[in-house]
């Protein structure tokens, strides 16, 4: 009998890396075996959200080089497949701080905004979230109802946001409201008078995330605080088009980890004749399937990291991405579970927990059936959501 | 203030290991490896050192295999200056040979302190940082829990069987750091970037003016094997009556001992 290869990465992707992204991998790593694995699901089950995680993260120096632009796009989306190995929640922690709220700053902020928030977020002594979709309107952001009015000495905000990923732990809340219909950015300091944050309990999944509702209830801020990039919802759809890109590796990331735990699953553990699962024709075809299916997310997101560091990336290469990664890593996590049999639901181990937060991921920051359409646009010339 | 810090890389302790056909080693192709954890605190000190503003330098020196890069590099990412690399597979020499090397190489940089691993997790010999210090004429204390500089001496506490022990030594000195003294940073994302352009110095035996031959001592390892696996633990029940005479039948009639 061989012995078998290490890891599933037949195409041996994780060699090309250079030796700076290759110690950013492994300290990744590191970082989750040590940190995050040994207690998290104890955490799940018990609806535990870790503040000592969020120095710890900061202290990582992840957000500082978001902050400082100095992270190129593959070693970023090495970061977060490394981390969503680990939770998918851990993973959103620094999505919505570094790609929608760093980088919602710089491409949109002006540079006094910039002055005070960046340094901070990137230490993460402070913490920011993104307010863009709202109780009545998700895969539909235009239709939001979020008032921003013109008073005097600047703008007064009413409204609600919902799904908000940080969003009771957050200094600093981008809001994005209507003024005179038109859809902009806004930096509110969640310490303002008229803004309240409230914790949305009882989810299936992501239930080691800071998930919160925005009510902003005659909210006064300064003119300073709209963002002057931020002049419609593309600059909204624009960053989330960033974050998006780093989903697409972190997924990739959630069925790895739960490929490594269940193949390791069925090679040891014997059922039938003294014989390891294993060496079953069935488990064989399944794994490799998800071998199959891990490298094709893997080679999608290291393809747009390719396109983005080269500027090119368009928005429908991260749908397409998005939609696939999204969906094919939840099956994966799907079949990982089915091979466990009874233990696959047992918090023991750690794909339920991946299985069921990767709820969340597929239809946040887009569905699969809008980013197909997204895609479907592109590849037909005719829109079919408007 | 100079401080070395003497790192050895070891295969990952989560590595599944093979020993050799001849059974006299363990077979490195294919292994994982990292900085053995009494390092990383042996390291974290020594920063801390700096970082208090009692040392200006933190030199790290390792002898290794080429690849042993990979992990000086993330020595210098936990912030350390730089690097002293005896490029040498250690596996043709045992302790003696690689103190001697590492006392050569630390010799050209002079330090006040030097700092250890109070052993390394794959051979856990126990045995290189002591001899560097007799090799260096250093005094040492090994073992550390708990260090302190105090002007041209340290006073440290000492591991020892149920307590500890506090001793000053004076420098320049050699310690070897136990786990507990503290926790070692993860290097972070901007100082891993930055290890890159940090200075590694390597030295071949020759540089060192080291003779292979003579580094070789009378030791010789007859034969090494995997701890047994499987072992069948079983955990008896009842009363401490009952499990006794559980234990007896076993001992009788299972193992049959008694």
């Amino acid at each position: 009998m061989k012995p078998p290869t290490v890891t599933h990465d037949l195409y041996e992707l994780d060699q090309d890396w250079n030796d700076e992204q290759r110690a950013v991998m492994l300290q990744i790593r590191k970082f989750v075996d040590q940190e995050i694995l040994p207690t998290i699901n104890e955490e799940h089950n018990n609806e535990v959200l870790r503040k000592d995680l969020i120095p710890k993260i900061g202290q990582l120096g992840i957000l500082e080089m978001l902050a400082e632009g100095s992270l190129d796009p593959v070693t970023y989306g090495i970061v977060c497949r490394e981390l969503e190995r680990g939770s998918s929640a851990l993973r959103s922690i620094v999505s919505v701080q570094g790609s929608l709220v760093i980088g919602c700053i710089r491409d949109f902020a002006s540079a006094e905004q910039k002055a005070t928030w960046l340094t901070k977020l990137g230490t993460m002594e402070a913490i920011g979230c993104f307010g863009l979709t709202e109780p009545d309107f998700g895969s539909n952001p235009a239709g939001m109802i979020t008032r921003a009015e013109k008073t005097s000495s600047g703008f007064v905000l009413n409204g609600s946001k919902c799904w908000i990923t940080n969003g009771t732990q957050a200094h600093v809340a981008i809001v994005w409201a209507k003024l005179d219909g038109v859809v902009k950015g806004f930096l509110v300091p969640t310490n303002t008078p008229g803004f309240t944050a409230q914790s949305i309990k009882g989810k299936w999944s992501f239930r080691t995330s800071d998930t919160g509702m925005l009510f902003l209830s005659n909210v006064e801020v300064p003119e300073s605080a709209l963002m002057p990039g931020a002049k419609s919802l593309g600059a909204a759809i624009k960053t989330l088009n960033n974050a998006r890109y780093g989903i697409c590796w972190g997924v990739a990331g959630a069925a790895r980890g739960c490929f490594e735990e269940a193949r390791q699953y069925v090679i040891d553990r014997v059922q039938f004749d003294g014989k390891p699962l294993a060496s079953h024709q069935l488990i064989q075809n399944k794994l490799a399937w998800m071998a199959a299916e891990i490298t094709n997310m893997e080679l999608m997101s290291k393809r747009l990291g390719e396109l983005k560091a080269a500027g090119r990336v368009k928005p429908y290469q991260v749908s397409l991405a998005k939609m696939n990664n999204c969906r094919k890593a939840i099956e994966v996590a799907r079949v990982c579970r089915e091979l466990m049999g009874a233990n696959g639901i047992h918090s023991e181990y750690h794909i339920g927990r991946r299985m069921v937060d990767l709820e969340t991921v597929l239809t946040y920051e887009g569905t699969e059936h809008i980013h197909s359409l997204i895609v479907g646009e592109n590849l037909t010339g005719i829109p079919a959501y408007s | 203030m100079k401080i070395a810090v003497l790192m050895k890389r070891v295969p990952d302790t989560a590595s599944v290991l093979k020993i050799t056909p001849d059974n006299k080693s363990v077979d490195m192709a294919n292994l994982k490896f990292v900085m053995s954890p009494y390092d990383e605190h042996a390291i974290e000190e020594a920063l801390k050192i700096r970082e208090a503003g009692k040392a200006t330098e933190v030199i790290v020196f390792t002898v290794g295999p080429e690849g042993s890069q990979e992990t000086i590099r993330t020595a210098l990412a936990m912030g350390a200056d730089r690097a002293v690399f005896v490029k040498e597979d250690p596996s043709r020499f045992n302790s003696k040979g690689i103190a001697e090397m590492l006392a050569a190489a630390v010799k050209t940089e002079g330090p006040e302190l030097v700092f250890a691993g109070k052993q390394a997790v794959d051979d856990d010999a126990s045995q290189v940082p002591e001899r560097v210090a007799e090799l260096l004429d250093l005094p040492h204390a090994s073992i550390v829990t708990k260090f302190e500089l105090n002007g041209r001496a340290a006073t440290v506490e000492r591991e020892i069987e149920g307590g500890s022990y506090t001793v000053e030594v004076p420098l320049p000195a050699l310690f070897t750091m136990q786990k507990g003294i503290n926790t070692p940073r993860y290097p972070t994302l901007p100082n891993i970037m930055k290890a890159k352009k940090k200075e590694i110095k390597e030295f071949s035996l020759a540089d060192l003016g080291l003779d292979a031959a003579k580094l070789v001592s009378g030791l010789e390892v007859s034969g090494m094997s995997l701890p047994r696996a499987n072992r069948l633990n079983k955990i008896l029940d009842g009363d401490s009556t009952e499990r006794v005479k559980k234990l007896l039948t076993i001992l009788r009639e299972e193992e049959k001992v008694l």
